[in-house]
């Protein structure tokens, strides 16, 4: 009797749950494991992996210049900033000074795709919390910046016009133009989503507090980008470790205070502001650059006249194109700052044709690793704003 | 850097294209690692990423490559082990905490096992996955297709059937 009374007296388990991998605030195809005791959260375990492609594995398998396309479609929503530090690995294995006149442009496309990221961030978080109109606005400047990509490189998301060496041809004086216009009234647009959000009562409700991460916590887990920066670390690679020509423009990094959502959010509208800033200062340096080209035998492309009339142009390009470039022994570890966080390449030359091994660091795999300590006790609701202000894209995070 | 050698059980210090990288044997790891972090005058205190390498026909088989990052005098350090086929190395989870999922990829795509590691799961790869995929004997295309099924109604698996036999462009440069 006494036994089964015991038994009856069964304490009550926490109840699992399984969110995704089709749910559309999982930004893709997350899978969570939620363990709920009522509406709180007990502990989320992040399944990842649906997306794995296997693309470091092809890299080896691919000649340096072959393996760019993949860059792009890791995170799809800022495709020029990968390239950009692909291609800035590649340059330094090799030895390869670019043009000054590349290097602009290059900031130019890398505070462009940061815009176009940081208007996806933002928008579809507002979304995932429950406000729709940001989200629209926010596309639609997208479609314009997706325009230039488009311009500039004839595909609309998977350029691949950050190459290793430079880019992949020149921009035209009407597109700066456009760009510069684009500039002066997407401040406007941003102001407006500024006034939907910053004030609304809901949106505070929903971020202030939530998701909080420790500047001690943020450094222990190994967070970067606005994930670092919103704990109050002012870390930012561009300006701490300058690449291309960051060290010569003028910007300012936003750093929070509280490390809740609503800093990341507001760190994100604020950067935003500075790349507008920043493609502003360029195009002021801009016009007194000359048109620059490498001079490295064994890398750049054939002259396109010396191929139509001598045969051992033909040569050189048909074997530059199949066969590739070779990297001299080496290895690096190269970081950037894309709008996500610090994108690092791990890559090591070993004397051929392909890479032996190219490690790449995304962001977003080292941010999902503190869902579970960031939404411990946090309600089910809140899951979505933690994922939401983490900025997961899986497909760099799946790789 | 130099006073490195001194205080750790290091092999050597070497520089290549600028970055610094530390070479010790991967019973120290822990060690290293821990004074790296915490000595007041390293303060790595940043896992930036950590990597595993297959050295496939090399004395060691693999090596796991370790980045840190001092946040403050924004430098950078790595520290790197090599492993034959069979050692294991010491999970570093309890000093850097992301050092998790890091070491459970490595798991996952080499087969590098970490000692003292609280799960050690496969990560990126398919459920019931097997074999390494990152590891340089393993083809491109895998070992076994995924096809769904019609008559079963349910997604299915089979060994790989290639219509066209894998080509591999690999030309030896006739002018070395």
């Amino acid at each position: 009797m006494i036994l089964k009374k015991k038994k009856l007296v069964k304490e009550l388990q926490n109840f699992t749950i399984n969110f995704g991998p089709q749910h559309p605030a999982a930004h893709g195809v997350l899978r969570l494991i939620l363990e709920l005791d009522g509406e709180l959260i007990k502990r989320a375990d992040p399944h990842i992996g649906l997306l794995h492609r296997g693309t470091e594995k092809l890299i080896e398998y691919k000649t340096y210049m072959q393996a760019l396309p993949y860059f792009d479609r890791l995170d799809y929503v800022s495709m020029m900033c990968q390239e950009h530090a692909y291609s800035l690995a590649v340059e330094k294995i090799g030895g390869i000074e670019i043009p000054l006149r590349a290097k602009y442009i290059r900031v130019v496309c890398a505070e462009l795709t940061r815009i176009l990221n940081h208007l996806l961030a933002v928008g579809c978080h507002s979304m995932d919390v429950g406000a729709m109109t940001p989200f629209l606005w926010g596309f639609e400047e997208r479609e314009k910046l997706m325009e230039f990509y488009e311009r500039l490189s004839g595909a609309r998301m998977h350029s691949i016009y950050i190459r290793p060496g430079g880019v992949a041809c020149d921009l035209s004086f009407k597109i700066f133009e456009d760009i510069y216009t684009f500039c002066k009234q997407f401040i406007i647009r941003l102001d407006e989503i500024d006034e939907m959000l910053t004030e609304n009562r809901i949106w505070k409700e929903r971020l202030i507090n939530i998701g909080k991460v420790t500047a001690k916590n943020a450094l222990e887990w190994g967070l970067s980008g606005v994930m670092l920066r919103g704990s109050g670390i002012p870390w930012d690679i561009r300006k701490k470790e300058p690449y291309e020509v960051y060290s010569e423009l003028n910007f300012l990094i936003p750093i929070g205070k509280n490390g809740d959502c609503f800093d990341r959010y507001l760190i994100r509208m604020e950067e935003m502001r500075q790349s507008v800033n920043i493609i502003l200062q360029v195009f002021e340096k801009f016009p007194n650059l000359q048109l620059g080209h490498i001079n490295y035998n064994y890398f750049s492309p054939v002259n396109r006249n010396e191929i139509k009339i001598s045969m051992e142009g033909v040569i050189q390009h048909f074997k530059k194109s199949s066969e590739g470039f070779v990297l001299p022994f080496g290895e690096t570890y190269l970081a950037t700052e894309a709008p996500k966080g610090e994108f690092g390449i791990y890559l090591v030359s070993d004397n051929k044709e392909h890479p032996y091994r190219c490690k790449i660091k995304a962001p977003g795999f080292g941010h999902l690793q503190i869902l579970n300590d960031m939404s411990k006790g946090h309600m089910i609701a809140d899951i979505v704003t933690i994922i939401g202000t983490q900025d997961i894209v899986f497909g760099e995070v799946d790789r | 850097m130099i006073n490195l050698l001194k205080i750790l059980p290091i092999f050597v210090i070497q520089k290549c294209l600028e970055e610094v990288i530390i070479i010790t044997h991967s019973n120290y790891i822990l060690t290293v690692m821990k004074v790296l972090k915490k000595h007041a005058y390293y303060q790595y205190k940043l896992l930036s990423c950590i990597s595993g390498v297959d050295l496939l026909l090399k004395n060691y088989r693999f090596s796991v490559v370790y980045d840190l990052l001092n946040v403050d005098t924004a430098a950078r350090i790595r520290v790197k082990t090599f492993l034959d086929g069979f050692n294991s190395v010491e999970s570093i989870h309890s000093i850097f905490y992301n050092a998790n999922w890091w070491e459970r990829e490595i798991w996952d795509m080499f087969g590098i096992k970490f000692l003292n590691h609280p799960d050690l799961r496969r990560i990126l790869t398919d459920y019931g996955f097997e074999g390494y995929p990152l590891r340089k004997d393993f083809p491109l295309s895998g070992y076994v297709e995924v096809y769904y099924d019609e008559v079963k109604k349910r997604i299915n698996m089979q060994p790989l059937n290639l219509s066209q036999k894998y080509r591999n462009f690999c030309f030896k440069n006739p002018w070395e």
